[in-house]
């Protein structure tokens, strides 16, 4: 954003130095940008039309700065400046001129009110200047927007710009952005014939939206096309929406994984019923937070990959704090499931107050990477980037936790003392130290947990109590003791909820999951993979 | 963070300085309680309205006190516990004997103290939004009844805005459920159809939003111009609001207008991927009034700490309690009965520039305000109704409050009186 409004400063230097506005026109220009300070939100509206009837390439920094809410005015003589804030002060710029004026306070200018209307009518306004933009992928911004807005009174900018288009995806925009706009006129019945097959193959809610006004106006040959491509845009819909669904619970899934994989090992492997294991994810969040704190003041630059240092950061103090609540409380408790229940209960609560009274209790800011934000459109799907990430990170986590149980000599020991307790100690295991250590592991890697989480919902002291039942119900549903078993079961409810929620809505939907668990356990009380053999006792 | 512990400890030193002055002094002070929640999930909003009940009661003794008397806050912890709220004012009010109650947040816990309330004869002042249908007659509501926020946020939308489609979104208990009830009338009153407005509710907390934002903007593909009303509650707000940036709603095409969403909320969100959704109150920290710049310094200084912002709750909160201290001052005494009757007619100055009135029915008249975030997690006000709303306990738009209205001066005494059959104890009698 930044790099643009230099662009556009520029702009206004070079326009002003060459000086290509005759001088009387300047001032009717002046007048014309001086106005918008003045009078209320919606006079401005006509104001801003005004602005942009003249097709001066002035006015385009002009607006897009007011659409920013970056336009101010001085308070002595009412005089327009684009703004800059620099530390406390601001620069302003001269609209006309591009004379800067540095160093100006808060207290002297006041900044011209912009609401949603506006901005609508700047964005779709200014998109007919950009159309004729030396970068394509402005001119394809657009010309999606012309797409959107569906003004008639783009027709001609649209034609003209046909004319000479290159760019095989902008005419490609620009022809569906016509045929929308003939359909709803009155155009030869094969213009809009051929238009109703430019939009059928465009597809998507908007073209869905546009053909059906237009089978409801218009008659004969046309109601019948319409009608035709309605039906195919649907069908292309439907099979969408059940892909974009099958997305949604992967994702939904993905971070269910991500939640109850540290207490797959705690509980499913070790047997502690570990109430405090969300405030584990909590303690990674927030330690996320205090990293990007440390990264902002100490290394700005890096701050788009701040997540990268949280990840052993969280691992580190989750895992440190998980070894002694193991040596300090736990390890006496071995075998008394209900005192654990309660101990560990405690633990999360002295932990929940102990956060909130050093951070506050208020919401954290943990802001998203550039890399994490926005969404990706392939074909019909809209993907967000975050989501995305996070599931790969979800299968990740669950791949190297599963090399480590599996081929390491330390997951070696994990298993065998947790198969048999007495065998591994007369084997020279020393067995209160892996016990200490593998709940280290899992508070740990629910702390990594924690690091993702952060990215997709609050960092509050109440973050864990959100993800402890969710947690729970999908090491019981997938089978104790069973790593493949969490993640099968993960997927599967966060499927299985994702399909129920259009129907049943968000409410039941989740009630109607938690039935189906219950009654699943009624079936299999061992979840859906069960330990065999002699490690069940 | 070592300021707030040395906050902490001050305020404690401070707490228990007043309790001990108490012990020597025991009838030089007037005991005012303060109910909000200090840990559980309400602590998130309640604490800083604590500390706000703190600084006004330090500055009212700073002026004098009250009655030649100093104030003396009890503060007490109700954990985010409904039950407990109702034992904590009992508490308060029989162990403690404090002359005035401000406390709650959420619905469900008013509900719990009202019959204390009731019974014990004590007053409480309750600073937040909430759906209407009640009034009562120990309680007075500072904070917005549903057509002092949301009829005219939907008027701005409808009108400024040319919104046709509507998406009502709210988390599942009473106060959205109400609300959007009297919304869906009201809108279906203005000849919104039936298949332009969709009712969506999630549990509390919710946290995954990819479907529901998905359905909206599907929603508002339609054609007609789409807005999303939100009664979404405290924690299940950010998750929405990046879910809504990264899916790429912008406020041009579908704005959000939350009723829940304050200065205090937008605290854990980069709000610039926001600019321009919507939210309504009778107060935003940005209005320019002089009352409110000083409100501000004062707040930061109690604080110590430039960064806290200030919220709607707490302006009803300055509001109340400088009711409440008039209404004493006219009294002449504390005692509960003198003080309800003087309460309504009472007028104070409110922090945007005017003067709230305490109304008949016990709500209270304020401006409405609406106001765009911006991207330094502010609000920018768009609009604001040209006079004073007084608070309507009983909604006009449902049919069976209509006919009910609320006037507890004698001899009418009554908080749902039928005009129909003119009778008192319509609907909500206790």
């Amino acid at each position: 954003m930044t790099v643009l409004r230099a662009l556009l400063v520029c702009l206004v230097t070079l326009l002003a130095s060459y000086s290509t506005i005759p001088a009387a026109m300047a001032d009717d220009l002046k007048d014309a940008i001086n106005a918008l300070a003045e009078g209320s939100l919606k006079d401005r509206e006509a104001k801003v039309d005004a602005l942009l009837e003249t097709g001066d390439d002035t006015v385009v920094p002009v607006l897009t700065y007011l659409a920013e809410g970056d336009l101010y005015f001085r308070k002595s003589d009412k005089q327009v400046f684009l703004a800059d804030k620099t530390g406390r002060t601001f620069s302003l710029t001269d609209p006309i001129s591009g004379d800067v004026i540095p160093d100006i306070s808060k207290r002297d200018i006041k900044k011209v009110r912009v609401n949603n209307n506006l901005r609508r009518q700047i964005r779709d306004g200014l998109s007919l200047f950009a159309l004729n933009s030396r970068d394509s992928a402005k001119r394809l911004a657009a010309a999606e927007t012309i797409y959107k807005a569906q003004d008639a009174s783009a027709l001609p900018a649209i034609e003209a710009r046909l004319a000479k288009e290159q760019d095989a995806q902008v005419i490609a925009f620009l022809q569906e952005a016509r045929a929308g706009l003939t359909l709803t006129s009155d155009a030869p019945e094969e213009a809009k014939l051929s238009a109703i097959e430019i939009l059928r193959d465009k597809g998507g809610r908007q073209a869905l939206s546009i053909l059906n006004e237009a089978a409801e106006t218009s008659e004969g040959a046309v109601k019948d096309a319409a009608s035709r491509a309605i039906v195919a845009i649907e069908r292309m819909l439907a099979i969408w929406n059940g892909v974009q669904n099958i997305w949604y619970g992967l994702s939904l899934g993905s971070v269910l994984l991500l939640a109850s994989i540290g207490l797959a090992i705690t509980f499913g492997v070790m047997g502690v019923i570990n109430m405090a294991h969300g405030e584990m994810v909590m303690l990674g969040a927030y330690t996320t937070f205090a990293v990007q704190q440390a990264v902002q003041t100490a290394a700005p630059g890096l701050i788009d990959y701040s997540l990268l240092f949280a990840i052993p950061a969280a691992f580190l103090v989750a895992g440190a704090i998980g070894f002694v609540l193991e040596r300090g409380i736990i390890r006496f408790l071995y075998g008394r499931p209900l005192e654990t229940l309660l101990a560990t209960w405690g633990v999360s609560l002295i932990l929940q107050q102990a956060v909130r009274t050093i951070f506050g209790p208020t919401n954290q800011e943990v802001s998203n990477p550039g890399w994490m934000s926005g969404a990706v459109e392939l074909a019909g799907l809209s993907l967000t980037w975050n989501r995305i990430w996070i599931f790969f990170f979800a299968l990740a986590m669950f791949g190297l936790l599963f090399a480590l149980l599996k081929r390491t000599p330390m997951g070696l020991q994990m298993r065998a003392v947790t198969q048999n307790r007495n065998m591994a100690s007369s084997l020279g295991v020393k067995t209160p130290w892996v016990d200490a250590f593998t709940f280290a592991l899992g508070s740990g890697i629910a702390g990594i947990a924690g690091v993702a989480l952060s990215q997709i919902g609050n960092v509050s002291p109440n973050l864990g109590q959100s993800y402890i039942i969710d947690s729970f119900m999908v090491v019981v549903f997938g089978g104790v003791g069973n790593l493949w078993g969490t993640l099968i079961g993960a997927l599967t409810l966060g499927v299985a909820n994702k399909f129920l929620e259009p129907f049943a809505g968000a409410v039941l939907g989740k009630i109607l999951v938690l039935v189906f668990i219950i009654l699943f356990i009624q079936k299999r009380p061992r979840g859906l993979f069960a330990l065999k053999g002699r490690a069940v006792e | 963070m070592s300021s707030r512990i040395s906050h902490f400890a001050a305020a404690l030193a401070l707490t228990t300085s007043l309790i001990s002055a108490s012990a020597a002094f025991a009838e030089e002070t007037i005991k005012v309680g303060v109910l909000h929640s200090l840990s559980g999930t309400m602590a998130i909003s309640e604490t800083t309205l604590k500390d706000a009940m703190l600084m006004l009661i330090e500055e009212q003794n700073e002026k004098g006190g009250l009655l030649g008397k100093k104030l003396e806050p009890v503060v007490v912890d109700p954990a985010s516990d409904w039950p407990l709220f109702a034992e904590k004012a009992r508490e308060l009010i029989d162990v403690n004997d404090v002359s005035a109650v401000f406390g709650c947040w959420t619905s469900v816990s008013r509900k719990s103290v009202l019959p204390v309330f009731e019974e014990l004869n004590s007053i409480l002042f309750y600073p937040v939004q909430y759906e209407g249908e009640e009034s009562q007659r120990n309680v007075f509501y500072t904070g917005a009844a549903p057509n002092q926020q949301a009829i005219p946020a939907v008027d701005y939308l409808m009108e400024q805005e040319g919104v046709e489609r509507w998406v009502l979104a709210g988390t599942d208990y009473v106060y959205p459920r109400t609300t959007n009830k009297i919304l869906e009338a009201y809108l279906k009153a203005k000849g919104v159809a039936a298949e332009d407005i969709m009712i969506n509710y999630t549990p509390f907390g919710h946290s995954d939003w990819q479907t529901i934002v998905s359905d909206i903007k599907a929603f508002g593909e339609a054609g007609k111009k789409t807005a999303v009303v939100s009664t979404v509650n405290g924690d299940a707000n950010v998750p929405f609001y990046k879910e809504l940036a990264n899916q790429g709603i912008k406020a041009e095409d579908i704005p959000v207008v939350a009723f829940s969403v304050g200065e205090e909320e937008l605290a854990g969100l980069d709000t610039e991927p926001l600019v321009g959704h919507l939210a309504a109150w009778n107060y935003f920290q940005s209005v320019d009034s002089d009352a409110n710049y000083e409100f501000i310094d004062a707040w930061h200084a109690f604080t110590k700490d430039e960064n806290r912002v200030t919220n709607d709750p707490m302006e009803a909160h300055y509001i109340g309690f400088n009711m409440w201290v008039k209404a004493v001052e006219k009294a002449g005494s504390t005692d509960p009965d003198a003080v309800i009757d003087a309460l309504p007619g009472i007028s104070v100055p409110n922090l945007s520039g005017g003067y709230s009135a305490m109304m008949p029915n016990h709500h209270i008249t304020k401006p409405v305000l609406i106001g765009e975030i911006q991207d330094d997690g502010q609000f920018d006000i768009v609009y604001e109704t040209p006079g004073l709303v007084p608070g309507d306990a009983w909604s006009d738009y449902l049919p069976d409050s209509a006919k009910l209205i609320s006037d507890w001066r004698a001899p009418l005494s009554c908080g749902n009186f039928n005009t129909e059959t003119n009778e008192c104890g319509g609907k909500g009698a206790e």
